[in-house]
């Protein structure tokens, strides 16, 4: 269970994997999956390992581990939000365009970043206080936004990106950024969710809204606040996004918001909301893209890759049902 | 007439436990046909994991159960109703937005001879069923969602009977219903009766008992207490066979320390069922509601805690006037609440105890922006000494995993984190064993002797009886009197909660 976060929970005697499993759930079960991909492609094609490919797999998907940790955060609170790709997109579009039209980098930056959170600030009112699913709610906003954004481009690319505004292709201390960003905000998230009154009230309304609100804890603000820290994320998972190659496509990346919600999905975050963890939503991102990447390097077709990932969708929600009907 | 055939249906030696709590151990029951045989018991006797046995919903874990002495086991309810067993049960399981008729037969359609739905057949054999129930008002192509709650129960008998229901099992049929239409349904009952039906009826109501029972069974902490023709029994009886002890032993009731005044008010109105509400609790005292079941006492609860805030009305608390407009409010004037329905509005019961504790108060259990593990650790274990809370993985075990009775002390545990001045409590011990029932009664008892002033709603009325200081009691949302503790009997408050309706009713 994720939630046996006190020392108290650990004086027990129990094997170590099981301890692991208790404490930390899928995410360990995740982790030593990707170690075990990782010894054996690397033994079948000892390139799998070059530090290229590495790169391409961590920091080319970190933009899809950020916004992870806010889609985690959503499915937590027991709520949904399949907009994300578009939004992604929109807001890549916007960056690149003042980047472009010289605005300062900083700028580019931040912009995409508020726009981020004033839209999902939208979105959280209407599900928090006209009582919208999000389901729908956001499913419109998919619309609007996906609609709205081929409009205005016509689907056109944006070049002549300035060299400093390129910050997913720098490195920090010789590590790439998109990597310290990802680590950075995935530790920060889980220390928000697990030590912050703020994140156990999360859970609480994730797990049961109606007690959770008659033991005083506000769910209309807490939903709202959710979804603008959602957009946040989404807004910095945008900048890794646009900022990696030379160019930015104004489409919305295809399947971008499946592939997020399903990194939370098989990260332990249940489907109905109340359990999981952000840092279980980055390891699966990171397992994803591993396993695409294994594929590739073994010589089995990429587009086994979706087939694979949809197996594991449903053995983690499988898993999730058996372990709440222990529970209930 | 009663008893002249066999048992239509037996049960020998049944026994069913959950989670090693044995719910109902060795019990013998039978019902015949043309007999209606009320069953009785407290909540949590065994009355309704005896009718789900009947029903096919559970496997009893011993005993057999004989149709027409021939032994057989249920898998499902499906099992039970081919064998001609149908349940009319509280929560009525019609689907709204579909007509009587489509209702009635749902799932056994008559097929024509191409294979589709014989709709015709549907609305004649609805349309004569309906009749024969004296229900001649109802059009079959009326949605479900439109009809009333005595006119869904009349629908619920028609599709038992279309399944050619031998046996009719009805749980507290009349517990959400007017009294005109109390009467109505018991005409449908005996008529159900003379065809030959075997009734099997869970009803708390003593006056239905003795004008339709021909047998009654009671049940207590889930054994047998005995079964005894209806002539053989007085209501006086039966509530001493139901309690096993007298009211006095049962609630060891300790002195009461009354304060001042601390809760006051005045002409509280929300909805339909909190009509001018006026009274006061004093610091100590315990406060007792009764009234039946839809009186409004759960809804004068939700609207003192805001979670339904008041249309209008004053409540002063030590005498200043103040708002309540969200639980949030509530919580902060010191106002407690423990709801009725424990799994819906008490718990999350995928996290543990020691998070459970705490939810109320987790602002305060943080330093800073941060939680203080180590004080929320120690608070739950405190808690769980405090009120005898028996979980085997300790502060850390999921609440979802633990019985009834430890549930309800965490939540009662939950609250009393939040150190309330006012404690309002709705039916504390429901769907709790015995022992944990005391237990929670000791530590009402105790929390009133602190100076906490309590409000406590129950429908068990040897509990309201047992621990309140005075009783008030609601009908049809309106307040009909309230007694002292030594005015009020079984006799004086059972007559406050249905004579007056009576009389409102006429009015």
């Amino acid at each position: 269970m994720a939630f046996a976060d006190h020392p108290t929970a650990r004086r027990s005697e129990r094997s170590l994997l099981h301890r692991l499993y208790s404490a930390y759930g899928q995410e360990a079960v995740i982790l030593v999956a990707m170690v075990a991909l990782f010894v054996i492609v690397g033994l079948i094609n000892p390139r799998f390992l070059s530090p290229e490919n590495l790169n391409t797999i961590f920091s080319g998907n970190a933009y899809i581990a950020v916004a992870a940790i806010g889609m985690a955060m959503i499915i937590i609170t027991g709520h949904i939000d399949v907009s994300v790709g578009a939004l992604i997109g929109v807001l890549a579009t916007i960056s690149g365009t003042l980047a472009v039209a010289g605005y300062p980098v900083w700028v580019a930056w931040l912009v995409p970043i508020l726009v981020g959170m004033a839209v999902n600030a939208l979105v959280g009112a209407m599900v928090a206080y006209a009582r919208i699913p999000s389901i729908v709610v956001t499913l419109g906003m998919l619309s609007i936004l996906r609609g709205g954004l081929i409009s205005v481009t016509g689907g056109t690319w944006i070049s002549n990106l300035p060299a400093d505004f390129l910050i997913a292709q720098k490195r920090l201390f010789d590590i790439p950024v998109p990597l310290v960003a990802m680590v950075v905000l995935t530790l920060l998230a889980a220390a928000w969710m697990r030590y912050f009154p703020f994140g156990r009230s999360l859970y609480a309304l994730g797990g049961n809204p109606e007690a959770a609100v008659a033991t005083g804890i506000p769910a209309e603000r807490r939903i709202v606040a959710v979804f603008v820290i959602h957009g946040f994320f989404a807004g910095l998972a945008t900048i890794l996004f646009a900022t990696q190659l030379q160019v930015i496509q104004s489409t919305v990346p295809p399947n971008l918001e499946l592939t997020i919600i399903t990194a939370s999905v098989i990260g332990g975050v249940s489907i109905l909301g109340g359990s999981g963890t952000v840092i279980g939503s980055t390891l699966a991102a990171i397992l994803f893209a591993t396993i695409g990447s294994a594929l590739i390097f073994t010589n089995v077709s990429a587009y086994w890759l979706r087939a694979v990932i949809g197996l594991l969708i449903l053995a983690t929600v499988l898993a999730d049902m058996l372990r709440r009907r222990r529970t209930r | 007439m009663p008893g002249t055939t066999d048992a239509f249906i037996s049960l020998t030696g049944a026994t069913k436990s959950f989670n090693g709590i044995t719910v109902l151990k060795n019990v013998d029951f039978d019902v015949r046909p043309g007999e209606v045989h009320a069953l009785l018991g407290e909540n949590g006797a065994g009355k309704s994991t005896l009718i789900k046995i009947i029903s096919g919903l559970y496997t009893p874990d011993g005993g057999t159960i004989r149709i027409q002495g021939e032994t057989v086991s249920f898998s499902s309810t499906r099992d039970a109703s081919k064998r001609g067993i149908a349940t009319v049960y509280q929560e009525l399981l019609l689907f709204p937005e579909l007509t009587i008729a489509e209702n009635i037969f749902l799932g056994a359609y008559p097929k024509s001879n191409w294979g589709g739905i014989d709709w015709d057949t549907v609305r004649e054999r609805s349309r004569a069923l309906l009749d024969s129930l004296d229900s001649a008002e109802l059009d079959v192509d009326t949605k479900v969602a439109r009809l009333s709650v005595a006119q869904r129960q009349r629908v619920e008998i028609a599709k038992a009977l279309s399944r050619d229901a031998r046996v009719l099992i009805m749980d507290e049929p009349t517990a959400s219903l007017a009294e005109a239409d109390v009467q109505r349904l018991m005409d449908v009952v005996r008529a159900l009766r003379a065809r030959g039906v075997a009734i099997i009826y869970v009803s708390h109501r003593m006056p239905e008992i003795f004008a339709l029972a021909d047998r009654v069974t009671v049940l207590r902490d889930g054994a047998l207490i005995g079964t005894k023709e209806i002539g053989e029994v007085t209501e006086a009886s039966l509530v001493a066979m139901m309690v096993g002890r007298s009211i006095d032993q049962l609630f060891p009731k300790p002195e009461p320390i009354i304060g001042d005044v601390l809760l006051e008010v005045e002409g509280l109105r929300c909805g339909r069922l909190v009509r001018d509400m006026t009274f006061s609790v004093r610091r100590g005292e315990i406060l007792g509601i009764a009234g039946l079941v839809g009186s409004g006492r759960t809804e004068t609860a939700l609207t003192l805690f805001g979670i339904t805030p008041a249309e209008a009305g004053t409540i002063r608390i030590d005498g200043k006037t103040v708002t309540i407009r969200s639980p949030k409010e509530a919580r902060d004037l010191g106002i407690a609440y423990v709801p009725e329905d424990r799994g819906q509005q008490g718990l999350v019961k995928a996290m543990t105890i020691r998070q459970n504790v705490s939810m109320a108060t987790i602002d305060r259990l943080s330093r800073g922006l941060f939680i203080r593990f180590a004080d929320e650790a120690a608070r739950a274990v405190e808690a769980v000494k405090r009120f005898g809370i028996r979980a085997r993985g300790g502060i850390e075990q999921p609440v979802g995993q633990l019985s009834g009775g430890n549930q309800q002390k965490v939540v009662i545990a939950k609250w009393l984190e939040t150190a309330p001045r006012i404690l309002i409590l709705d039916e504390p011990t429901r769907g709790v064993d015995v022992g944990a029932k005391s237990e929670i009664h000791a530590i009402i008892g105790e929390l009133a002797r602190t100076g906490v002033a309590i409000v406590m709603i129950s429908s068990e009325l040897p509990e309201v009886l047992g621990m309140s200081d005075r009783v008030l009691v609601m009908n049809n949302g309106h307040l009909v009197t309230i007694l002292d503790r030594a005015e009020a009997t079984a006799e004086s408050v059972g007559a406050a909660m249905t004579v007056a309706k009576n009389r409102k009713d006429a009015a």
